[in-house]
């Protein structure tokens, strides 16, 4: 049996007095494309953000590639890494935002480059050729040496994703990468998805375009208040559903 | 639709041509203003009490120069001083370590809550609280003893007062830089794998120098003006070179005026520096780079029409 890329056993999460996340329980495969749906408010991002420990969850597992994240267990007692313990993790796990959070002060090559010189230290030209290469293949060749403001959200959104791509990782999470994006924009930046999710990579997307989830995704998993309501492949969660909170929400954005 | 149409198929409309609106108020205005500048420069030129020729004798004085020279290096290494420690203190103020937190806001307290003036006659007389200072492990052995008065003279007394006192100042501009700066960028540099350091170096700090710079910027220029409290304790800068010598000729106006023109002179160098510090990193903050002051003067003096009014 293989290990999964992602595994979550009752991850509790709260903010202050506020319990967002009340026991999620999921698997990722590796090469599996999951899309989470819901709500907003039902703890999807949260839950996207505790996988790569930008936030602590309080209670439960929470495992990626086999290791648990943000800890280590010894004997029967869980230690806290230490941080340059979690950025090494990080560095492995690409993320990309709602709102892109491209570096504004460096043009597209220096926004995909900078991570591979600063924390894999790759040797300056090596980064920046592959970064070219990453910047070709999300068709922004014609962009290098463009600042984040004098490209289009699309743009920028290629931009993060290439970024991301950079640390050549093994999990990619996706936060509502098109929720920012004037609609004539969404499919040049699902069209980079949709072929990252061919070449195999293991990806977890937050999302509220329910036509790629059932197109690209391999499990579709509807969140709200907190939990899991359904989980299952699109044909069965998107044409089937079998609770009448994922029927209501279906009828409200499709 | 029956609004009126404003681009004809046939063509553009005729441009508007209207007389313009009389405004005498302001003809009025200007004329006052005019009038009393001229009395001011006439004055200026003719009242012999300015005595421009001993102004002229003593703007290249090597006294004078030698002063100019300390006023500068006073600035300098005080805002040398100034920024690290500000930076030091704004990094501590926003640490999740409250006792560092805590301290910063104590030092910025103690400092800024007392005259700069008091703090510089304090370091010029440290000697008389710790006559001798020692360095050392503290509780510990100690390595030197160096005496407080050979040590600490009036120049370093004003290097540490004006340099300490600025730490307080710059730690709130630089921390009010930090927060301007989207936490969406710290969780982006994070999410690939950058350290806190790294990511505070590297993505926060570049950014946050558009929110810094300008009021850094004043903040030297206001240097430059206090280190002249520096004559106080005689550190023989700009000022006090002056004072020394018309306390000998008793000629302090055009004294005052040659200081006055070499302080100016100074304050212009660093609002161009200033200037290109801001464009450099204001890059990539909008889509063009802003002219250059150079590049600007010379598009208004060669462009055939003028069309920024």
């Amino acid at each position: 049996m293989t290990v999964a890329m992602v595994r979550a056993e009752g991850v509790h999460k709260r903010f202050g007095r506020v319990e967002v996340l009340k026991g999620i329980t999921l698997e990722v495969q590796p090469g599996e494309v999951m899309c989470l749906l819901g709500p907003s408010g039902s703890g999807k991002s949260t839950f996207l953000r505790c996988i790569n420990h930008l936030e602590k969850i309080h209670a439960g597992l929470l495992s990626v590639d086999g290791e648990l994240v943000g800890y280590r267990q010894v004997g029967d007692r869980l230690h806290e890494l230490r941080e340059s313990e979690v950025a090494r993790k990080r560095a492995e796990i690409g993320m990309v935002f709602q709102h892109f959070n491209l570096f504004p002060h460096m043009t597209a090559l220096e926004n995909v480059s900078c991570a591979p010189i600063r924390v894999k230290r790759l040797a300056r030209e090596q980064a920046r050729s592959h970064a070219r290469e990453l910047l070709d293949r999300v068709g922004l060749l014609d962009k290098l040496d463009a600042y984040p403001a004098q490209l289009s959200g699309g743009q920028q959104q290629r931009v993060a994703i290439a970024r991301a791509l950079a640390m050549d990782p093994k999990l990619m999470l996706f936060d509502e990468p098109t929720s920012a994006l004037d609609p004539e924009l969404v499919g040049e930046v699902l069209e980079v998805m949709q072929q990252l999710a061919r070449d195999g990579m293991t990806m977890i997307v937050v999302t509220h375009e329910i036509g790629f989830a059932r197109e690209v995704a391999d499990t579709v998993v509807f969140m709200d208040g907190g939990v899991v309501v359904e989980s299952g492949p699109p044909a069965e969660v998107l044409g089937n559903p079998r609770h009448e909170r994922t029927r209501t929400f279906l009828s409200k954005v499709l | 639709m029956s609004s009126p149409e404003v681009t004809s198929p046939a063509g553009r409309p005729d441009e508007i041509r209207a007389v313009p609106v009389r405004r005498p108020g302001r003809w009025i205005a200007a004329a006052i203003v005019l009038v009393i500048a001229a009395a001011l420069i006439r004055s200026v030129i003719v009242s012999p009490g300015f005595q421009w020729g001993v102004v002229g004798e003593y703007l290249f004085d090597h006294r004078i120069l030698a002063g100019l020279l300390v006023t500068i290096e006073l600035t300098v290494i005080a805002m040398a001083i100034g920024i690290v420690l500000g930076v030091i203190l704004a990094v501590m103020r926003l640490s999740p370590n409250p006792l560092l937190s805590r301290a910063s806001w104590c030092y910025i307290f103690f400092f800024r809550g007392t005259p700069v003036l008091v703090q510089l006659l304090f370091w010029y007389n440290i000697a008389a609280l710790y006559p001798k200072l020692s360095l050392g492990i503290p509780f510990g052995p100690a390595f030197v003893h160096p005496n407080a008065n050979t040590l600490i003279t009036a120049f370093r007394a004003g290097i540490l007062g004006l340099g300490l006192n600025e730490g307080a100042y710059m730690a709130e501009i630089v921390r009010a830089g930090i927060i301007s700066v989207d936490e969406g960028q710290a969780d982006a540099a994070q999410s690939l794998g950058m350290t806190r350091v790294q990511t505070l170096r590297r993505i926060v700090l570049p950014q946050a120098m558009r929110v810094i710079i300008p009021p850094t910027g004043n903040e030297t220029i206001s240097m430059l003006k206090t280190t002249s409290l520096a004559s106080v304790i005689t550190v023989t800068e700009l000022l006090y070179a002056a004072q020394l010598i018309y306390s000998v000729n008793f000629k302090p106006i055009p004294l005052l005026i040659t200081v006055s023109i070499w302080y100016l002179v100074c304050t212009s160098v660093l609002y161009v520096g200033q200037h290109y510090l801001e464009r450099y990193y204001g890059r990539g903050a909008s889509r063009e780079l802003a002219p250059t002051a150079l590049s600007r003067w010379r598009a208004a003096v060669l462009s055939p029409k003028h069309d920024w009014s």
